[in-house]
């Protein structure tokens, strides 16, 4: 057991291993609860493109500021927020498909990211960084705004939690209801734009979706109550992000992909174990109706 | 009613005295450039159970989604108590089965909760007096035993009561049910139709979508002949006449001459409930 003990303890001497930890625990929590929804809507290619659109305005917040990472944050926020609402217009009012449009936006944008970063000297290392994120390089000040920014999408979502459920479930009734259908869905994806932000530097851009999305349908496929859902999601999101900090510690693997590479196989397990549900352990064919 | 006093509470339309439960007036609607209906009025009093029928793509899901003020209709006007439905929350829409995610993870209870939204106020959770309501529109449809299931394990038939019990939270005054037999064994539409006469005795206005004409004719006050414009609502002897239902249905239904008279051959669109 020592020995264990000591594998776990090891790396904790170092701040930055601390940070990362605290950064990677409230990402997997933030994710997941907000993943929820965008599992449950469908909305998994909005979040992947969302991830991606703030690019550009990571990049101008990049040349403007130099290498002053602090006011990367704003920009991203600033763009990721305008995207999601902009995204969310040109579903409604567009004449072509909503996925079509989300897919000409994305790809609009990142390419103009890239374009903008591609002009500074140190092009492929900048750009790598905002793909696949720096958990290790988590600042005290990073970590306060993560911890702000991500307790307000949390207790947005709990606060909103019957009228979310409603538009989620049944949009007509949420129209007959009267409730501010419209101005819930832009704030759905107003929450979903900070959530990613957020998480910019623990996961980065091109493995976002997987946080989103992983961990809330491993959830999804182990209960079927809601408020389950959300904590168990949370839970898992919280665990890969540990298991996955060491296993870059001791392996030498970027983090990033190690978080998301724990998450995927605690979805396999579950694809293949889910009690009554998983391939192997499936008790019944699939129910009449 | 379990109302708090909160900011952000929406004010919501008096039902005003004397006016009809609902009127509609001279209604059309128009999805992308096509008629989906036109010009339809008609009136309803308090209590009424209706039927309206006609083919698929008549209308009638388009129909009650403009009363339930869903959806705005291009010219006229519909009128819930005498004010606008969009000022309502008393009006419930049951929706088609088809078009519910059965896999969603919520209870029976959850989603019966869900009619009490309206009535809650924003940021507020729902406490034990909601639960308590809830358990009682439950009870009246029959389901409390099943409160806490997922509602992929529901029936057919307790899908249906499901939502009409949400209804009941909803504490509606006028319900929309879009085709909520089809697809039914004769069991679970009598316990439907056992839950209905409860609601008439409360005086709930129902409208029901269905393609039986028969059921349609022996079980409900008036029917409603539908096919973009209104073919005639009342009695179902009034309105089920061979040159009306043929006028609404076009090559859909069959006639039979025999020597009793004129047999009806059933509504050719897309079975469930057809036997």
């Amino acid at each position: 057991m020592d020995g264990l003990v000591g594998i776990v303890i090891a790396p904790l001497q170092y701040g930055f291993m601390l940070r990362g930890l605290a950064a990677s625990v409230m990402v997997g929590i933030v994710c997941a609860t907000v993943g929820t929804y965008v599992v449950l809507r469908g909305m998994a290619f909005f979040g992947d493109a969302l991830a991606h659109a703030i690019l550009p305005g990571v990049a101008v917040g990049y040349l403007v500021s130099g290498s002053a990472r602090g006011p990367l944050f704003w920009w991203a926020l600033g763009t990721a927020i305008l995207t999601a609402l902009g995204i969310g217009a040109v579903g409604k009012e567009a004449k072509i498909k909503e996925d079509t449009a989300i897919g000409i936006i994305f790809a609009a944008m990142f390419a103009l990211g890239i374009a903008l970063i591609s002009r500074t000297q140190s092009y492929a290392v900048d750009l790598a960084h905002f793909l696949f994120g720096d958990v290790l390089g988590v600042s005290a000040g990073d970590l306060a705004l993560t911890a702000a920014f991500g307790g307000l999408v949390v207790l947005t979502v709990v606060a909103l939690y019957k009228e979310f459920l409603v538009i989620s479930f049944d949009p007509i009734l949420a129209a007959t209801l009267r409730l501010p259908s419209s101005l819930l869905h832009y704030l759905l994806l107003a929450l979903i734009a900070i959530t990613i932000v957020v998480s910019l530097q623990t996961v980065g851009i091109a493995l976002m979706v997987a946080m989103l999305v992983t961990p809330a349908a491993t959830a999804y496929l182990l209960t079927r109550r809601l408020p389950l859902m959300m904590a168990l999601a949370a839970f898992l999101g919280a665990t890969s992000g540990v298991i996955g900090l060491y296993l870059s510690y001791y392996a030498s693997i970027a983090s990033g992909a190690a978080i998301v590479l724990v998450c995927s196989a605690f979805f396999l397990l579950a694809v293949l174990f889910a009690p009554g549900r998983g391939v192997l352990t499936n008790r019944r064919a699939k129910p009449s109706q | 009613m379990s109302e708090t006093k909160s900011p952000f509470r929406r004010r919501h339309a008096p039902h005003e005295v004397g006016a009809p439960i609902l009127e509609v007036v001279d209604v059309s609607v128009r999805y992308n450039g096509r008629q989906a209906l036109d010009n339809v009025s008609f009136r309803l009093t308090k209590g009424e159970r209706v039927a309206v029928v006609g083919p698929n793509g008549a209308g009638k899901s388009t129909l009650f989604k403009v009363i339930a003020g869903v959806l705005d209709p291009a010219e006229g006007e519909v009128r819930v108590a005498g004010h606008c439905p969009g000022g309502h929350i008393c009006i419930a829409y049951v929706p088609q089965r088809n078009d519910v995610d059965w896999n969603f993870p919520v209870t029976v209870a959850d989603v019966v909760m869900m009619g009490r939204v309206g009535r809650m106020g924003l940021l507020r959770h729902s406490g034990r007096r909601d639960w308590a309501f809830v358990k009682r529109c439950l009870d009246t449809v029959g389901l409390a035993d099943l409160a806490d299931r997922q509602i992929g394990e529901l029936s057919g038939g307790q899908q249906q009561r499901m939502f009409i019990a949400r209804a009941l939270a909803q504490e509606a005054e006028l319900m929309l049910m879009d085709e909520p037999l089809t697809g039914l064994d004769v069991a679970s539409q009598e316990s439907i139709f056992h839950i209905l006469d409860t609601l008439r005795a409360q005086q709930v206005t129902v409208m029901v979508a269905t393609h039986d004409l028969n059921m349609a004719a022996a079980r409900f006050d008036r029917v409603m002949l539908l096919n973009k414009r209104l073919f005639g609502i009342g009695p179902a002897a009034e309105v089920f006449t061979p040159d009306r239902l043929r006028a609404a249905y076009g090559e859909h239904l069959r006639f039979v001459e025999t020597e009793n008279g004129i047999m009806l051959l059933s509504d050719t669109c897309c079975g469930g409930g057809d036997h």
